[in-house]
């Protein structure tokens, strides 16, 4: 399936056969990919069809196991990062590779550090920082901040920063809008035009389908580590085909219904956030949750969000207001006894703050409930494997088994793993079915923290589903998102967030993407707090 | 999305801890037996050592009677350290370090052999070494998980301070043991075994459990291998550090007493070195100085194969300086040896 339209340029790169075994899977399994200079190359495909592995062999990461790559017209085979940087093919990668306690500049140069006989000039190596984060519209953040200190959206304009910062004729972005809200995610198309203007190919790697149409000139989809289509151009192809390609069957791309019920949910507000303020965070924000309703917070990196979240959780301490569950006051800043109460958090950054990259997948899934499972402070790792199974069963975990380190999962199905830690109850014993087990006890409340970040369209609808389900069987569920379709489509009540300070309220029905995204824009883009 | 990938060599799915269809080679390269190849390289290393004793004194260790009361010796030897490699294995997994193991040996030897403690008889002196051991874990802990301090710094000071607490309270004079049920711990055997290696087999045992089997060590493991996971998670990461460097502190205790019936006598230069020995033992027994994985199997290998050195030297009557020199050598080999093995088995057959 290709187009004759481009055919008669030379390709700056084709891979032809690549394959690529893990120790039981096999990860690539011969596949394709042609890419032309100047051209917005992009790759579709299904959380672990082999994106991320396919981008990581043509970056030298990964030595592929049989197959050919030819490079501006030459055959190559790298076999380190630095190869292939050497040679022009620059990498942004899916999960941020930058080093916390390293300042921007640093990052940025990081392994071409800008020296004088062994020097670092850091001058120099400021400005450079300087240039190439103007380049990306954010001369805002400052270049001697300590990574660690930025708010995630902004470790991703550093990392593309680094990205841009070596002289590539290929730039290859893994998912690089996965935590980039609305407006940032222009900027990033404007960066991108820009490249290609000037000969530069982009790879570009995405979820969201309708970002394909925008940026992308040919699309080549992945399908359990083949290549189901290569070449199909972008712009007119439609998004019923291409998820056809890369599912093999259609997925209705639709929210779960809201349930019918009398306008709000009745009874007493299960949380109840009263004048919550955190100085350069957020002020005075009060909300409040009831059992079985889902309410989404709008707004942009930056307004506040993730910090509201972690602060209702007791990960930060609440500087003034107080956090109430059915009524009773919640000790600030004092997770165990918010997770006791029946609160659960899947954060924003799975890498650095939700999972256990060495540990199995199951031991991933029970991080929050082990000791209820235990009996008289003794694991019960079967057990932990029956319900983690279950859990991942539910959310169509692939590839099965719970017993591989989740750092062998691709970064779709590390998502899926946060979210499942939550929808164990503990309470009940395994065996009558993970979706009844839920709703007795164990969480009451969850925080998401954009829940769908890298997750693929097909897990997406699910992952909205079992959010639904939870929610009719009276879970109450408190939502961040940078896609406002995605809090229009999935919430019941609507927050407008920006510049820490809630600015509306009202049912999502009410709302649509247009106003939301009016009231969400005014003001400065990106917060970075000052030191 | 329900529908199995497609991969040619597909693990069977579903749980349980016995996946059906057992093999050697297949499990050999299944997580479950990472432990064991985890410290195949100490094994390899052991091996090695009995073959240089083999060759450099045949009559010792070609003997089944002579080589067994020889090995008896070094389990032996093994014992104090070993017991505070143990408690330092909690540490290093949970991502800590305790530099203060040696010194508070030395304080709870001397706290437990005043005149005074002495005088109430042998289980209070007992219990006066392993609360001192405790409470000064406790500070640690306290000063790591409270006070945010980094563990070495915390631990450092405790290491000078409790040393120098010791020789204050003994007048850095040896405090003779004269309480008879002390000493004889270093006589007694217990079904043909010194009964210091008893105590060392049995805490090695609790700790296996402890660490593998309760909720404390999986939290122990968790902090050590994202901390801020692990607190978001709801684990209470504070209360577990004081509990862990309470342990080491505890485990100080134990083996302060079995130092002390050894020498006869509490001092304040017992456990000089203990720190190093022990983390170096930790270390090459492939427990993650980083934090979030390692085993006690591994930690007691390492004891066994800095002991095992010590006692091949001793029977070839060779310098101590040598000793070092190839206890250097030997932390250097063993750590690459458990590299290689790891990393080529993880790769797997391509
Ligand atoms: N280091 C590894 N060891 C073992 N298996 C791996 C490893 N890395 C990836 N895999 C497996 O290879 C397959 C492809 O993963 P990959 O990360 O390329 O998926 P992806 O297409 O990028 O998915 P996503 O959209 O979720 O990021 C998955 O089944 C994954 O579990
Ligand atoms: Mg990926």
């Amino acid at each position: 399936m290709s187009t004759s339209e481009t055919m008669s340029e030379a390709p700056i790169l084709s891979l032809t056969g690549i394959v690529k075994t893990f120790p039981g899977v096999r990860a690539l399994d011969g596949v394709e990919l042609e890419v032309l200079a100047g051209e917005v190359h992009c790759l579709l495909g299904q959380n672990g069809a082999g994106k991320s592995t396919l981008i990581k062999v043509l970056a030298g990461v990964h030595r592929p196991d049989a197959g050919s790559m030819v490079w501006r017209g030459e055959e190559v085979s790298f076999n380190s990062p630095l190869a292939a940087t050497k040679a022009g093919i620059s990498t942004i990668y899916q999960e941020l590779d930058l080093v916390d306690e390293l300042t921007v500049a640093e990052n940025i140069f990081l392994g071409h550090e800008q020296a004088a006989g062994g020097f670092i000039r850091r001058g120099q190596m400021r400005a450079g920082a300087k240039a190439v984060l103007d380049r990306l519209g954010h001369g805002d953040i400052p270049a001697t901040r300590k990574v660690g200190k930025l708010p995630a959206a902004a470790k991703q304009i550093v990392s593309m920063g680094r990205a841009l910062s070596h002289d590539a004729q290929l730039l290859v972005m893994d998912e690089p809008s996965a935590v980039l809200a609305h407006d940032e995610v222009a900027n990033l198309f404007r960066v991108i035009r820009d490249l290609t203007s000037r000969g530069i190919a982009v790879i570009y790697i995405t979820h969201r389908l309708e970002e394909i149409r925008e940026i992308g000139d040919r699309v080549t989809v992945l399908k359990d580590g083949r290549t189901s289509a290569v070449n199909l151009p972008a712009r007119s192809t439609g998004t019923d085909q291409l998820v056809s390609r890369m599912t093999g069957r259609t997925i209705e791309y639709i929210f779960p219904a809201r349930t019918e019920r009398a306008e709000a949910p009745a009874g007493p507000p299960l949380l109840e956030v009263v004048d919550l303020s955190r100085a350069g965070e957020f002020v005075d924000v009060s909300l409040t949750v009831r059992a079985g309703e889902i309410v989404g917070i709008a707004g942009l990196v930056g307004s506040g969000r993730s910090e509201l979240l972690e602060t209702i959780y007791g990960a930060r301490p609440a500087q003034s207001g107080e956090v109430r569950l059915d009524g009773r006051r919640l000790p600030p800043g004092r997770v165990p006894a918010a997770v006791r109460s029946g609160l659960g958090l899947a954060p924003e950054e799975r890498k650095s703050q939700a999972l256990i990259l060495e540990d199995p997948i199951y031991r991933n899934i029970t991080l929050a409930t082990f000791a209820h499972h235990a009996r008289g402070g003794i694991t019960r790792a079967s057990l932990e494997q029956t319900v983690a199974a279950e859990i991942a069963d539910d959310l169509a975990l692939q590839p099965r088994g719970v017993r591989r380190p989740v750092k062998t999962l691709s970064g779709g199905n590390q998502q899926k793993v946060v979210l499942g830690r939550w929808l164990l109850d503990p309470a009940v014993e395994p065996g009558s079915g993970a979706a009844r087990r839920r709703a007795s006890r164990g969480t009451r409340l969850l925080l998401l923290d954009e829940p769908t970040r890298g997750v693929d369209v097909g897990a997406r609808a699910d992952l909205y589903r079992v959010i639904r389900r939870l929610a009719d069987e009276g879970m109450g569920v408190l939502m961040v998102s940078s896609e406002v379709p995605e809090v229009l489509g999935l919430a019941d009540r609507v927050l407008v967030m920006r510049e820490g300070r809630v600015l509306r309220e009202a049912p999502a029905a009410e709302l649509d993407e247009e106003t939301v995204l009016d009231l969400v824009m005014a003001g400065s883009l990106l917060e970075v707090d000052s030191p | 999305m329900t529908e199995p990938v497609d991969v040619a060599d597909h693990r069977p799915a579903g749980p349980g801890p016995a996946d059906r269809g057992w093999s050697f080679s297949q499990w050999f390269r299944a997580d479950a037996s990472e432990p064991v190849r985890r410290n195949l390289g100490l094994v390899i290393v052991l091996i090695v050592l009995y073959a240089i004793g083999a060759w450099s004194r045949p009559d010792i260790f070609l003997h089944a009677d002579r080589l067994w009361s020889n090995e008896l010796t070094v389990l032996t030897l093994a014992s104090s350290i070993g017991v505070v490699a143990i408690g330092m294995t909690f540490v290093i997994i949970s991502g800590g370090i305790d530099l203060s193991v040696g010194a508070l040996l030395a304080l709870a030897s001397v706290w437990s052999t005043t005149v005074a403690t002495q005088s109430y008889g042998a289980a209070t002196m007992v219990l006066a070494a392993l609360l001192v051991g405790t409470i000064a874990g406790v500070v640690n802990g306290t000063l790591i998980a409270y006070g945010r301090m980094a563990p070495f710094i915390a631990t450092l000071a405790m290491m000078v301070a409790a040393r120098g607490l010791a020789q204050k309270i003994s007048g850095k004079t040896t405090q003779v043991v004269s309480v008879h049920a002390i000493t004889d711990i270093a006589q007694r055997k217990v079904l043909g075994l010194p009964l210091l290696v008893v105590i060392f087999g049995v805490v090695a045992v609790l700790a296996w459990v402890l660490l593998n089997r309760t909720t404390f060590g999986r939290r122990s493991a968790a902090i050590g291998g994202n901390g801020e996971a692990a607190r978001l998670a709801g684990i209470n990461v504070r209360r577990t550090q004081v509990l862990i460097y309470a342990l080491s502190g505890l485990c100080c205790g134990i083996a302060a007493i079995m130092v002390t019936a050894q020498a006869n006598s509490g001092s304040s230069d017992h456990g000089n070195l203990y720190e190093l020995q022990a983390i170096a033992a930790v270390i090459i027994g492939g427990t993650a100085l980083a934090g979030g994985r390692g085993t006690i199997v591994g930690s007691v290998l390492g004891v066994l194969v800095f002991t095992q050195i010590t006692n091949l030297f001793i029977v070839n009557n060779l310098a101590i300086e040598y000793q070092l020199i190839a206890q250097g050598v030997i932390i250097v080999a063993a750590v690459l040896v458990q590299q290689f093995r790891v990393s080529s088995l993880r790769r797997g057959p391509a």
